[in-house]
């Protein structure tokens, strides 16, 4: 598989130093893997600090900024970040209001935000955890690591960092996190498997012709293969499996989001043909974002993740942002 | 009593040292071979993400070696939660740290001692991953090696021989991952398709106590 990399060790400061120089306005930190946002701490102001492992990008570093985190803490490729990354991020955010930990739940991610919790408490730093866990492919949380954090990372990133903008303090903005991730499920197909650089090829076989429901974001095989279905076959089946687990009885907001390798021309056509099963289903949309915002490598295919709002939450999500990876109102 | 191992090295900082060459030395040349374990039912880094872990490790541990063995142990856990990340991380890195803070000042100890120390180690995995025997993981091959090092200490086996009789568990214990059905971990979200592939973690962990083993050995412990 060809890639434009020089060497797989090198991807992620490779990349942390290209970040650095597209985006002055925040401060990158290679040698530590911190992205954060050039003067924070802000005084008052709730510290917001998320990451992951590399190769979803924009997620993570891509939404620091104004409205959005304070800082982020990228790992290696599909690897969660080490407790010491988010501790110093902890530290280099913290005004005195606390901070919260955005955490996507995988097992890995959950026991370093764990330990860097620890560490960052001992420094005296007050930590607030919210973990997102929204995809409705993990049906069996009884008996796996329950479900994955995807798609509605954003929605938690976006409305709990407004929140945080506006003064709200650690517990408020915790609690709205919280209750972001409650409103919000995703699902996922993929058209084609990733290759990690590490591997240097596919992480799984997916013949041609053949689609995978149910895919998380780290080139991980979903729960069942079936023959190539149509975009809007995959709309139905993907908002359906949605709608069995939340029952809107509000407006949603709508991330219809690419996996990385399928271009922006299918995703609009996936994206309306979403809103058709939303309609079909009397489901309100408030706001759609579409595009490539919580990636798989080169992964192609698409999620859905729908996210249910008061006038509260849609206030919040329709606040400033200026970030890489989202900007609006600002 | 704080005797000597029978039949001969007593178990002391350069021993530990010497298993993490072993051990460091094994996980770069199985590096490939871990990483393919986990393509299937992981994210294809095993491999790679061991490799770092446990060359940071070393180096840390040439730069500024400690004088008992739990020191060593404590220092590469250490090393191994800030540079692995993943869930292995925190998971191999808590296995030794409680491991060598069980082993307490000791400038030297016993294979009992030591068994006890891998032994609150393998515990420490269990309460931290939440995973127990059958899910699929790492425990699979470090509670039955934990098992049969105590079992061959009891009865009256020599430390290289009981650290082999461990090794040999652990191996078995990996292999019968094969057809178990993933509980904990990324290879869970599969269900029934994480059936049929050993699991990476219980692979690498069964490369561990295969080091102890060689190290023993070689030393005539």
């Amino acid at each position: 598989m060809k890639m434009l990399i020089n060497v797989p060790e090198t991807v992620v400061p490779d990349a942390l130093r290209g970040f650095a120089a597209a985006h002055p306005d925040l401060t990158v930190d290679v040698e530590h893997r911190l992205i954060v946002r050039k003067g924070a701490p802000y005084e008052g102001k709730v510290g917001l600090v998320s990451g992951g492992g590399s190769g979803h990008e924009p997620l993570h570093g891509g939404f620091v900024g104004l409205g959005m985190l304070d800082a982020a803490c990228p790992g290696e490729v599909f690897t969660s970040p080490v407790p010491d990354q988010m501790a110093r991020a902890a530290a280099a955010v913290d005004s005195g209001a606390g901070v919260l930990f955005i955490v996507k739940n995988y097992t890995g991610d959950v026991l370093n935000f764990d330990m860097a919790a620890e560490l960052a408490e001992d420094e005296g730093v007050q930590i607030a955890k919210v973990l997102v866990n929204d995809d409705v492919a993990v049906t069996d949380s009884l008996y796996t690591a329950g479900r994955r954090g995807t798609g509605a990372t954003l929605y938690v990133e976006k409305i709990a960092g407004a929140a945080a903008e506006e003064g709200a303090p650690l517990d408020r903005v915790a609690a709205l996190a919280r209750q972001v991730n409650e409103s919000s499920r995703s699902f996922g197909v993929a058209l084609t498997a990733c290759s990690t650089p590490a591997k240097g090829g596919p992480t799984f076989d997916l013949p041609e012709g053949e689609l995978e429901l149910g895919v998380g974001i780290h080139g991980e095989p979903g729960r069942e293969r079936r023959a190539m279905m149509t975009s809007g076959e995959i709309a139905d089946f993907s908002v359906d499996a949605i709608l069995e687990d939340l029952r809107p009885d509000a407006p949603v907001l709508a991330l219809v989001n690419g996996m990385g390798a399928t271009p922006l021309l299918e995703l609009y056509g996936f994206a309306a043909e979403v809103h058709r099963v939303l309609a079909e289903r009397k489901v309100s949309v408030a706001r759609t974002l579409v595009g490539n915002y919580v990636t798989s490598l080169d992964m192609a295919g698409c999620s859905v993740t729908l996210c249910q709002v008061d006038e509260e939450l849609l206030r919040l999500y329709d606040a400033p942002v200026a970030t890489p990876g989202l900007r609006w109102g600002a | 009593m704080n005797a000597l191992p029978q039949g001969g090295s007593p178990i002391d900082a350069a021993f530990v040292r010497r298993w993490l060459d072993a051990a460091t030395t094994a996980v770069d040349r199985e590096a490939a071979a871990l990483t393919q374990l986990d393509s299937p039912i992981g994210d294809a880094d095993h491999g790679t993400n061991m490799r770092r872990g446990f060359v940071a490790a070393r180096t840390a541990v040439e730069q500024e070696p400690p004088d008992t063995p739990g020191g060593v142990l404590v220092a590469v856990g250490r090393q191994l939660i800030s540079t692995v990340g993943g869930a292995s991380g925190p998971l191999y890195g808590t296995l030794l740290r409680r491991a060598g803070k069980a082993l307490g000042d000791e400038p030297t100890v016993t294979a009992a001692q030591l068994a006890d120390a891998l032994r609150a180690g393998v515990e420490g995995v269990g309460q931290l991953g939440g995973a127990a025997a059958g899910d699929k993981t790492m425990l699979d091959a470090l509670l039955p090696a934990v098992d049969a090092l105590a079992r061959a200490l009891d009865a009256g086996s020599d430390t290289a021989d009981a650290l082999a009789a461990a090794a040999a568990a652990a191996d078995e214990g990996a292999k019968a991952t094969t057809p178990m059905r993933a509980r904990k971990g990324r290879a869970s979200y599969l269900g029934e398709r994480s059936i049929g592939h050993q699991d990476p973690g219980a692979t690498s962990s069964a490369l561990l106590m295969t080091a102890f083993a060689d190290t023993a050995r070689e030393v005539g412990a």
